[in-house]
């Protein structure tokens, strides 16, 4: 088997069986980079010394029988992730040269299970985006083309470089986050396997922050088992971060073979949206005929406040960005634009160091949270980010999963849906709710659109049960024996 | 829900965001688009509702009260973009 076609778990397999080195495969991964990141500019920065660094320290551990979860395998690291050392820019130019005397927790908890990282994966900015339109190192190309049609397509968002890097094999997995579907659609959108796990399982400590309430991280990979091992590494309790559950990390990579036979799956008749593609529809019948043929029973639900999800969103992430990025303030991270006082040069470093989008929501924040519009906007999202909780909390009392389509389409070219702020915003409105109530959400490639194009199917579960979730997405990945590779990857034809 | 051009000044300044005269116009545009769109809000039936403030279903736990970090000064100064000794520098705010 070519070095292309390995899964994580295959790679690990063929590390320990001594097959191979982890400097030969980070050295046909850093190859691999090379010869693809100048059209898919999925990585930010790339750090081939650093990694060659982790790889021979991997082959030192596996030669004295010490391999870890992760001993020797090459992963790229979201941009949002600080690392110790290494260029930390959240695809801003606020951080343009932001170097974090610090290692974030999830990066940490990675390289002591022996991961090699390859670089820092392209993202939109500050994670605001929902096709890595809006960074300012440039777009991420999908490797996906719809069929007869060059076109360049986004890659999803904000976890576009991520999802890119993996699905054109350049990396065997990443980290990610998902404050409203950064994980979960990108990997719907490039073929791939990603998994936002419940609030609070991975620690938010070193992550830049967006919007603290929702902010979660988890992995994306070419498979869900692959994203078990993962998350298995990444998840855990941080003391440094005062929303991290403290409970023990389950056996994740064993919850992925339980199978369904006995779960009730839950159907909810609100994320039937108008306008959604047919194929879209179909394949989500198809999704739950497979569950059904496993030994699940489909029960169909309601959720009757999911159309009330994305306006919420609008409201309680813009405010806590609006919060969290006033540290960029010219004085600390290494941007600055001078001005005449102090009050000049904050204005002036931040109209120049952020991007339209992220200076859109640092505006609205603004002003849902300024006197007297408060309790209109803010206090009112609140109460229905409550209802949109209890909604999902009566419905897991009857069912043990749901599945959903991810995203109401396929990629899209770029340049559409870049018109209007809303229609871009309208992407994630079968995510979004999993970040408003914080239960976890995966997606898992299950079928091709008529274009040729990757849709994903999204399946959620009750708080802390990532691991019926990896049951359910293991059954559907089986079934749906998902097989098809983009034509822009590592090993394809150029 | 429409902005008029001097609440969009107003929003900027609280941002600390320069926002220059030429773009006023389009900011008012796509602001007032997303708050007309966010105010749909107003048809749920929020009465008698808990605000849900966060996303972890727990309550905050609490820690000793002890020095646990610092010293760093250098680490910390390494990314400041102008700097007095062990001090970040600002231009001068009092006369």
């Amino acid at each position: 088997m070519s070095m292309h076609d390995l899964t994580l778990a295959a790679a690990r397999d063929g590390l320990r069986a001594r097959k191979f080195s982890a400097r030969e495969l980070t050295g046909h991964f850093l190859a691999a980079i090379n010869a693809l990141n100048p059209r898919l500019n999925a990585f930010i920065t790339v750090t081939p010394e650093l990694a060659l660094r982790h790889a021979e320290a991997a082959d030192a551990a596996l030669a004295r029988g010490e391999g870890q979860a992760l001993t020797g395998i090459p992963l790229a690291i979201k941009d949002l992730f600080c690392t110790e050392g290494v260029r930390t820019t959240a695809a801003s130019r606020i951080l343009e040269h932001f170097v974090p005397p610090y290692e974030s927790t999830v990066t940490a908890n990675l390289l002591r299970d022996g991961a090699v990282f390859l670089g820092k994966a392209n993202l939109d900015e500050f994670a605001m985006g929902s096709s890595n339109i809006t960074s300012a190192f440039g777009p991420v190309v999908n490797p996906w083309t719809r069929q007869g049609d060059n076109a360049p397509l986004v890659p999803g968002g904000s976890s576009g470089g991520s999802a890119a890097a993996v699905a054109a094999r350049l990396a065997l997995g990443a980290t990610a986050t998902d404050t409203g579907g950064s994980i979960r659609q990108p990997a719907s959108f490039c073929g791939i396997a990603g998994i936002k796990p419940t609030y609070g399982r991975c620690s938010r400590w070193g992550v830049v922050a967006f919007a603290s309430s929702l902010d979660q991280a988890g992995p994306v990979a070419r498979t869900v088992e692959d994203c078990a091992i993962l998350l298995g590494s990444m998840a855990g309790f941080d003391p440094k971060d005062s929303t991290s559950a403290d409970r023990p990390v389950p056996d994740f990579v064993a919850a992925c073979k339980r199978g369904v036979k006995g779960l009730r799956i839950g159907v909810p008749r609100e994320y039937r949206s108008e306008g959604m593609p047919a194929e879209i529809e179909t394949l989500w019948q198809q999704g739950l005929g497979w569950l059904r043929e496993q030994g699940a029973e489909i029960v169909e639900v309601s959720l009757p406040h999911t159309k009330y999800g994305l306006a919420t969103y609008y409201i309680v992430a813009p405010a806590e960005a609006s919060s969290n990025l006033a540290r960029y303030d010219g004085v600390r991270f290494t941007s600055r634009s001078d001005g005449a006082d102090l009050t000049e040069l904050y204005e002036n470093t931040r109209a120049d160091g952020f991007g339209a989008e992220v200076k859109r929501r640092i505006m609205i924040g603004t002003y849902v949270l300024s006197a007297g519009y408060y309790d209109a906007y803010y206090l009112r999202a609140q109460k229905v980010r409550a209802l949109i909780l209890k909604d999902f909390t009566d419905v897991f009392r009857k069912v043990d999963a749901l599945v959903t389509p991810t995203a109401p389409s396929a990629a899209f070219a770029q340049g559409e849906k870049m018109d209007d702020p809303i229609k871009m915003y309208l992407n994630d409105v079968f995510t979004v709710p999993a970040n408003m109530s914080g239960i976890p959400g995966l997606s898992v490639p299950a079928g091709l659109d008529a274009q040729g194009l990757p849709l994903g199917l999204q399946v959620l579960g009750r708080p802390f049960d990532e691991e019926t979730v990896f049951a359910v997405g293991s059954a559907l990945e089986k079934a749906a024996g998902f097989a098809a590779l983009p034509a822009l990857r590592a090993g394809g034809t150029p | 829900m429409s902005l008029d051009p001097a609440t969009v000044r107003r929003i900027a300044k609280l941002a600390r965001i320069r926002v220059d005269e030429a773009q006023v116009g389009q900011l008012q545009t796509e602001l007032s688009g997303i708050l007309s769109w966010i105010e749909q809000l107003n048809e749920v039936d929020v009465e008698g509702v808990e605000p849900l403030t966060g996303g972890a279903q727990m309550a905050m736990r609490m820690r000793d009260d002890v020095v646990t970090d610092g010293g760093i000064a250098e680490k910390i100064l390494a990314n400041a973009p102008d700097r007095a000794g062990e001090f970040y520098a600002v231009p001068k705010v009092v006369e």
